[in-house]
């Protein structure tokens, strides 16, 4: 069990949910330089010259990207003369849940540590900031938050989750049982791990975590958004949708570098869900992106695609564009929309029915307004399946999970940075050894026990 | 009859591996000793294998010489083999190993006792240990003797109601064909102490003429010597080296132990002592890992004047003809003469968790444990909490604080820390797997991590002292001179890179900068390196342990930092945990058990959560306001 103890700590402290404004917090010697790290100022000052307990205003960026996360009020509190009696900074966010979580996620990637249950208040009186009388209220709020947070915990961890956990720390399991055998045992005839096999391993392991990470839901949807793409045909309304789902719901726009220079993305919220506009020039221009790019590269383009938007012309017959998108996006996540209802219906339902048996196909009017609410609804059921709902208290333990499991990743990353630069066996074991730690912070169990029943299960050594 | 025989200041009862270091430690320390053994001739016997050090074993003698003990200078004086291991898996790991003379061993650790200062060395049976109101106060043997002293050493090793097992066959008795000390555990129990039961075994030693060495294969010491005390050269220490000789089990061996496997004590279920799982018993291996074809089986030699070998890896409770059918079915001991026979040993040993940090019991003042009767195994293990014992049990005397290492400082910290925080179910091993600092705590450093300590408490010397500051100031007056040191992108210095798989520079770079390279060693780099200073072996290789993995060395020295922070957040003994408000009852059980002594210590008892740890660091702060107020 790793207890820590003074480093800095960060919480979104507003409760969860979709409300217009957010607070994430942060305690510690860090809090400021880690703030600073990612806030823009609108004066250009860093934060740390800025005047103390005052709200300054700018921009959350996100230093490795570069783009704008969302915009906020910044303030600074030196100690002593805090909450906490640390250093602490406030991060208003206004962009919504999104961009809140974002920023989270931005501070813990830059050094802070997730907080535990009731660790605010219990660092305000550990240093000497509420009275005494109140350290029982203090307990309280510690031993209730934390038994929420095992009862979320837990039931996050049973099923799904908690298996992919095993099979993930049984890998790690065994190659360090492979590794700390071999070291601890040199004079046995345990074969050695060789280097390949441990790189394989380690970046297997990185695969899993990277797809655990993904489901996680304030994973990879909330970070990157639900990559979208809108096809069709020219003048079939690709533009009017994403104007109408732009006025309605845009969030951020920001200007993304992709593959090719002009391709812009935008992001949209739908109930909670954002998605990631593709190629939103494309889509405005008239040509049909099948024409001007080649059916292997639409195909290319509409693979990286997590959600496919296709829309028809319910007012002209089914053309030989559409039947060349239709073999394109088979097997993919697709919501067919028909759009101009309001026209004279030309197209033939049975053939579409045919060919999207088991897609949702949903019939609008943009001009009309027609159609665009069960358009949103669909959205969010299939991302969420109806199970999750941006309000679950369990987000906030899934934040400390994906903390975990990131430095999970985090750790092997550096292992595997080891193997390729030809590092000995006992510098890589440090790496892979922390990996499982953090991911005992999700289970809480002794990795070193664990460790040690391992090598005298696995391997049959004595003198 | 009972007579008073002394008085004394400390008194160690055993002359084992831990009791030797115990009595030279407050010997040294200024204080009246006495060592009390079954039998002067046993004093730092071997009873299993004929070897000092191994991976973290051989830690442990190290920082046991940092600290000013004695394991490490006797086993430089008496090695007939020495090795380095796991030199290929990085420096952290690296250990050092050594094949012993046996009986120079012994006979040299023998006479620093006798010339040690302070120190009284007695034979007899220490049958009861005198306890008056909560505190130890001396001890009574057999003959009748009765020794006062201010505070009691236990090191009792394998002995307390030791009961020997082959085959069906089992009796009373020690190791080696000593006695067991049969009294002195209902002594302990009536104390208060809880005693466990414990299983340890030893495989044959056989006649070196029996053998056919032309069908084994030769294991030679390594050519270059690094000492395992600090206070020697390797220059000082070369010597011709004996080999050892490897060989392997077969299906016919397996087929024999199979059959006979209902015969074994250990699995004819007369053993009740639980045994350690990384040294089982040959019938141990064969049950646990059926598909195993074969078990390798080194034979070591137990000495220069002696023709007995010890066969590693045969341990075995198997009855006697049983063990001579099997060893002849083993390729190159066809004609093998077993000497001693192989057993299987069954004795008392204490709970630990009844012991503080400090290594002295909770309960009774005075009364210090160090060795196997703490359920550890292994000379060094003793060793090492022998020299912590001695060390405590006089600063005790003095009144001053107890030497505590913590898991950042050394492996004694840590076998000591795992010892009275988590107990133990069998006897314990160090691994370096169960250090969560091993970058920092490597054989190399052992000095600059303890040499200081080891001085403050009077037990380095003034030349050990100089020694160590020497080689501290050599060490970091050449990492700067390789800083300083830059290389110009010559044709010679590429073509040095070229041969090494290395990148060629473009520009000038430091010979650190060539040396953070994985490719480039230390050693190599003397080629382009004209104004070296002349250095050590040693001293070379930790300076370039030093530079080549700074930055893990820099990330673990940061972890330190964390775990020193609660570390030093102090428990008082006296707390009840019952009455602390928010602790669960699992947490409140295990804390008043195990009185830790640091929120650092209560964190690694199993059962206290972190909200536990939250709750106790609560209950502090508030204690500390009411306190002031």
């Amino acid at each position: 069990m790793v207890i820590r103890d003074g480093d800095t700590i960060a919480a979104i402290a507003t409760a969860p949910g979709d409300s217009g404004i957010g607070i994430v917090r942060l305690s510690g010697p860090e809090a400021i330089s880690i703030a600073e790290s990612i806030f823009e100022s609108i004066s250009g000052s860093p934060l740390g010259d800025l005047p103390d307990r005052r709200l300054n205003y700018g921009y959350v960026k996100d230093p490795t990207s570069g783009e704008r996360v969302d915009e906020v009020l910044v303030a600074a509190m030196r100690a002593p003369r805090t909450y906490t009696r640390e250093d602490m900074v406030e991060i208003n966010c206004h962009g919504g849940s999104v961009p809140l979580k974002k920023v989270m996620a931005l501070v813990v990637d830059k050094g802070a540590r997730v907080a535990e249950p009731g660790e605010f208040t219990k660092r305000a009186f550990l240093n000497g900031r509420i009275d005494l009388s109140q350290a029982e209220a203090v307990i309280d709020i510690i031993n209730s938050k934390s038994e929420m947070g095992l009862r979320t915990a837990m039931s996050q961890l049973d099923g799904g989750l908690s298996r992919r956990l095993g099979v993930i720390k049984e890998k790690l399991l065994a190659m360090m049982a492979r590794i700390e055998a071999s070291i601890d045992f040199p004079e046995h005839d345990i074969e050695e791990i060789t280097r390949e096999a441990l790189e394989h391993g380690a970046k297997e392991t990185v695969d899993m975590l990277e797809r655990l990470i993904a489901t996680a839901s304030s994973g990879k949807l909330v970070r990157e958004g639900l990559k979208t793409a809108i096809v069709g045909k020219p003048n079939v309304g690709k533009s009017s949708l994403l104007n109408a789902l732009l006025r309605e719901n845009r969030a951020i726009v920001t200007d993304v570098p992709g593959t090719t220079r002009d391709i812009i993305e935008e992001y949209i919220n739908i109930k909670g869900v954002p998605l990631r506009i593709m190629d939103t020039a494309g889509i405005r221009e008239t040509e049909d992106i099948v024409e001007k790019i080649g059916v292997e590269k639409t195909k290319e383009y509409l693979d990286r695609a997590d959600l496919i938007l296709f829309v028809l012309d319910a007012a002209r017959p089914i053309s030989e564009e559409d039947r060349t998108i239709f073999e394109i996006i088979q097997g993919k996540r697709v919501i067919v929309l028909i759009n101009k209802t309001d026209l004279k219906v030309e197209i033939d339902m049975g053939e579409i029915e045919e060919a999207f048996r088991d897609k949702p196909v949903i019939p609008m009017s943009l001009l009309k307004d027609e159609g665009l609410d069960t358009l949103e609804e669909k959205i969010h059921d299939m991302v969420f399946s109806g199970q999750v709902r941006s309000s679950d208290p369990v987000m906030v333990t899934n934040v400390r999970h994906e903390d975990c499991l990131k430095r999970a990743r985090k750790s092997l990353l550096e292992a595997i940075e080891s193997i390729d630069a030809g590092l000995p066996l006992d510098l890589i074991s440090i790496d892979i050894k922390e990996s499982m730690e953090a991911l005992g912070e999700i289970t809480g169990e002794s990795i070193t026990e664990e460790i040690v029943d391992r090598i005298f299960h696995d391997f049959c050594i004595g003198k | 009859m009972e007579y008073l025989a002394g008085e004394y200041d400390v008194i160690v009862v055993g002359a084992g591996h831990a009791g030797c270091e115990a009595c030279l430690a407050s010997a040294r320390m200024g204080f009246k000793t006495l060592v009390i053994t079954l039998n002067l001739d046993s004093i730092a016997l071997m009873a299993c294998n004929p070897a000092i050090g191994g991976t973290g074993k051989g830690h442990l003698v190290r920082e046991i010489d940092a600290l000013g003990g004695e394991m490490g200078l006797n086993i430089d004086k008496t090695f007939i083999q020495i090795k380095m291991l796991n030199t290929g898996k990085g420096p952290a790991v690296h250990s050092l190993r050594a094949q012993a003379d046996k009986k120079s061993y012994q006979a040299h650790m023998k006479m620093a006792l006798e010339k040690q200062e302070n120190l009284d060395i007695k034979q007899d049976e220490v049958v009861e240990i005198i306890v008056e109101e909560g505190e130890c106060r001396g001890v009574k043997t057999k003959n009748g003797a009765v020794y006062k002293a201010k505070a009691v050493i236990l090191t009792t090793g394998v002995y307390l109601r030791g009961k020997i097992f082959i085959g069906e066959i089992s009796y009373e008795g020690g190791p080696y064909g000593l006695f067991a000390a049969n009294e002195l555990s209902a002594s302990l129990e009536k104390a208060g102490l809880k005693l466990m039961r414990f299983k340890t075994g030893t495989p044959a030693r056989v006649h070196r003429a029996s053998l056919d060495f032309t069908k084994m294969i030769e294991q030679p010491g390594d050519r270059e010597i690094i000492p395992f005390s600090f206070m020697n050269e390797f220059e000082d220490l070369s010597r011709d080296q004996i080999s050892c000789w490897l060989t392997y089990t077969n299906e016919k061996t397996h087929e024999i132990i199979r059959k006979n496997l209902h015969r074994s004590a250990l699995y004819g279920g007369e053993i009740v002592g639980v045994g350690p799982r990384y040294c089982p018993s040959i019938e141990g291996k064969l049950v646990t890992f059926p598909d195993k074809e074969t078990h390798q089986l080194f034979i070591e030699p137990e000495g220069l004047d002696t023709e007995e070998m010890y066969v590693q890896g045969m341990s075995t409770s198997l009855p006697e003809e049983v063990q001579v059918e099997f060893y002849r079915s083993i390729k190159g001991l066809e004609n093998v003469k077993i000497m001693r026979t192989a057993y299987a040993i069954e004795y008392d040993c204490i709970d630990p968790t009844q012991l503080k940090l400090s290594l002295e019991s909770k309960e009774i003042e005075g009364l210090f444990c160090a060795g196997q009767i703490n359920g550890s195994s292994g000379y060094e293990e003793a060793a090492a909490q022998g020299i912590i014992a001695g060390i405590n049990a006089a600063q005790k005397i003095k009144g001053e604080e107890p030497l505590i290492l913590d898991r950042s400082e050394a492996y004694i910290g840590v076998l000591i820390d795992d010892l009275v925080t988590k107990g133990t179910s069998e006897p314990y091993r160090i691994m370096t797997s169960r250090a969560e600092y091993r970058l920092v705590l490597r054989q190399d450093n052992a000095d600059r991590r303890l040499t200081e300590k080891g001085r403050k408490l009077g037990l380095v010397s003034e030349e050990r002292y100089r020694r160590y500051r020497e080689k501290a100031e050599s060490i970091e007056k050449e990492i700067e001179r390789l800083k300083n040191t830059t290389v110009s992108p010559t044709e010679e210095i590429n073509e040095f890179l070229r041969v090494r798989k290395s990148s060629e520079i473009k520009t000038g770079l430091s010979l650190y900068e060539l040396i953070r390279r994985p490719e480039i060693s230390y050693h190599d780099l003397a080629a382009i390196d004209a104004d070296r200073p002349q250095l050590p072996l040693a001293l070379g290789k930790q300076i370039e342990v030093e530079i080549k993995y700074e930055g893990y060395i820099k990330k673990q020295l940061a972890q330190i930092e964390q775990f020193k922070r609660i570390e030093s957040k102090r428990l008082e003994p006296g707390i009840d945990y019952t009455k602390v408000k928010g602790l669960r009852l699992e947490a409140q059980e295990k804390l008043n058990k195990i009185k830790p002594e640091s929120i650092g210590q209560a964190s690694r008892i199993s059962g206290v959560s972190p909200a536990d740890i939250s709750v106790l660091l609560i209950y502090l702060e508030q204690k500390r306001r009411t306190d002031r107020e």
